[in-house]
């Protein structure tokens, strides 16, 4: 489904992503986890082309990101992100902000787009909040609408870029259980986290990034309880401590 | 002095002035909404930037690099003299009877006895606020935090779309106060337009002032006629602020 191939990234002189070789199974769930500033975020963003990469390749489906005459919106499409800081549309309400994609890109009639959307709403447990707008719900309710805007194009691959670290510890939970259940309905899902209890209960895979290198990856039994890496086991040990 | 207020020159020249006034208002309509298309066109050609590829150099050197001079060129110069320019030089050289470049013939010939002024008084006025719309535009647009453009292209909306319907109309609330600025600017400014010739309030006050040698009355009375039109404009504003506010 995702297949990376001597990815590097520079900022400037600053070379964020070093020689990054991996691959991603479809309907695989992969954490990410790492210190910050070890280039997980830049990671993920390249996959989408948020950033683009500085050389090596990178397939997603059917796109070749890297490549410079690929349709950037199809692959966009095909690929759902959601952000740590929500970024709804603050102007649009709940539904408008995830009938937009449907409408826009796909060409749906407004009346289709909105039985999608209403549908996603019900899938978030947000139907009642439709016609409020961003700033009127909590920061867990907004994850969750950007959530299903995310899904509004019905993506392949959902990308989650720190999705529960702007949030309020009490409605951490409200956002991880409806990705957990998305992990459960079959998505292949790539999380950026700092939630290592949910890293463990639902991924098939954890990658440890440090210093914009994947230094480690396995199973989440095998990362957290039996890591290789004496990177990873130091880290591992400083953020499960505090929690 | 105030006993000797003569109101009978306001009301002597009174059509002059409701055609002045008249003028004024069609000067400023026309000038804002030029001013503004203009301006939004390059407000977004200043910005307009691609990280590589053939396009970052077209970009930089066909859109950036003109929107940029043009921007520099009326904010730097005096509008009194790009009126004169725009009407002794520009107008007669893209309208005239024979050597015009874009209008020529008996056309020509009728636009300029009738519509003479008031094309160049509008020209130089809306391309002068295009400059500083372009700045506000610009400003507005680059105020808008980078995480909605990200949202909407990952959601797959091209450049356009996320333009139109996610960065201006948030941008565009930010941009009232100072564009109902430039409106009342370009309002005032509309008085230069009297240096060629364009009857509106200006050019009637100074009509009437020079047929009785009296300076207070004329004078005093288009002041009040600008204070209550650019009050009126500033009220418009603040209406549409309102009406815009996010919920």
């Amino acid at each position: 489904m995702i297949q990376i191939r001597g990815l590097n990234k520079y900022f400037g002189s600053k070379h964020v992503l070093k020689d990054i070789n991996c691959d991603i199974q479809k309907n695989e769930v992969v954490c990410i986890i790492g210190p910050s500033g070890s280039g997980k975020s830049t990671l993920l963003r390249c996959l989408n082309a948020l950033e683009i990469s500085s050389s090596g390749q990178i397939e997603v489906g059917s796109f070749v990101v890297t490549d410079p005459r690929t349709n950037l919106n199809k692959l966009r499409a095909y690929v759902g992100m959601v952000f740590q800081r929500f970024n709804l549309f603050p102007h649009k309400t709940v539904l408008q902000n995830i009938m937009i994609a449907p409408v826009k890109v796909s060409g749906l009639s407004k009346d289709q787009a909105e039985v999608i959307a209403s549908d996603l709403l019900l899938r978030v447990g947000l139907s009642e909040k439709a016609l409020s707008f961003p700033d009127e719900l909590s920061g867990g309710q907004q994850q969750r609408v950007a959530i299903a805007r995310a899904l509004a194009m019905n993506p392949q691959i959902l990308l989650f870029d720190e999705p529960t670290s702007a949030l309020d510890p009490e409605m951490v939970g409200e956002v991880l259980e409806v990705m957990k259940s998305l992990a459960h309905s079959g998505k292949t899902m790539i999380i950026v986290t700092h939630e290592m209890g949910f890293a463990k209960e639902v991924s098939d895979r954890v990658i440890f990034m440090d210093q914009g290198q994947i230094v480690e990856q396995g199973t989440s039994q095998k990362i957290f309880q039996d890591a290789d890496n004496e990177r990873t086991r130091a880290f591992l040990s400083k953020v499960l401590k505090v929690h | 002095m105030f006993q000797g207020f003569r109101t009978e020159i306001i009301v002597e020249y009174w059509p002059l002035f409701a055609q002045g006034l008249w003028t004024t208002v069609q000067l400023t309509m026309v000038g804002i909404f030029f001013g503004t298309v203009l301006g939004l066109l390059l407000g977004v050609a200043k910005i307009a930037k691609k990280d590589f590829g053939p396009w970052k150099w077209i970009l930089r050197f066909f859109v950036k690099l003109p929107a940029n001079i043009y921007v520099s060129f009326f904010r730097g110069t005096p509008l009194f003299v790009q009126i004169l320019l725009i009407h002794f030089a520009l107008v007669p050289a893209l309208i005239h009877p024979e050597s015009g470049l874009l209008i020529q013939g008996e056309l020509a010939l009728f636009l300029k006895r009738e519509y003479g002024a008031f094309i160049s008084g509008a020209l130089a006025l809306s391309l002068n606020a295009a400059a500083y719309i372009a700045e506000i535009f610009r400003a507005g647009i680059q105020s808008i935090d980078r995480g909605q453009i990200e949202a909407a292209r990952s959601l797959g909306l091209n450049y356009f779309d996320t333009m139109k319907d996610i960065v201006i109309p948030q941008a565009f609330r930010r941009m009232l106060p100072p564009l109902g600025n430039e409106a009342i600017t370009l309002l005032k400014d509309s008085s230069l337009v009297s240096a060629i010739g364009l009857a509106e309030l200006a050019y009637a006050a100074r009509t009437a002032a020079g047929a009785y040698a009296r300076y207070w009355e004329p004078y005093l009375f288009i002041s009040v006629v600008y204070l209550i039109l650019t009050m009126g404009l500033s009220y418009f504003v603040h209406c549409l602020e309102k009406r815009y506010q996010t919920p």
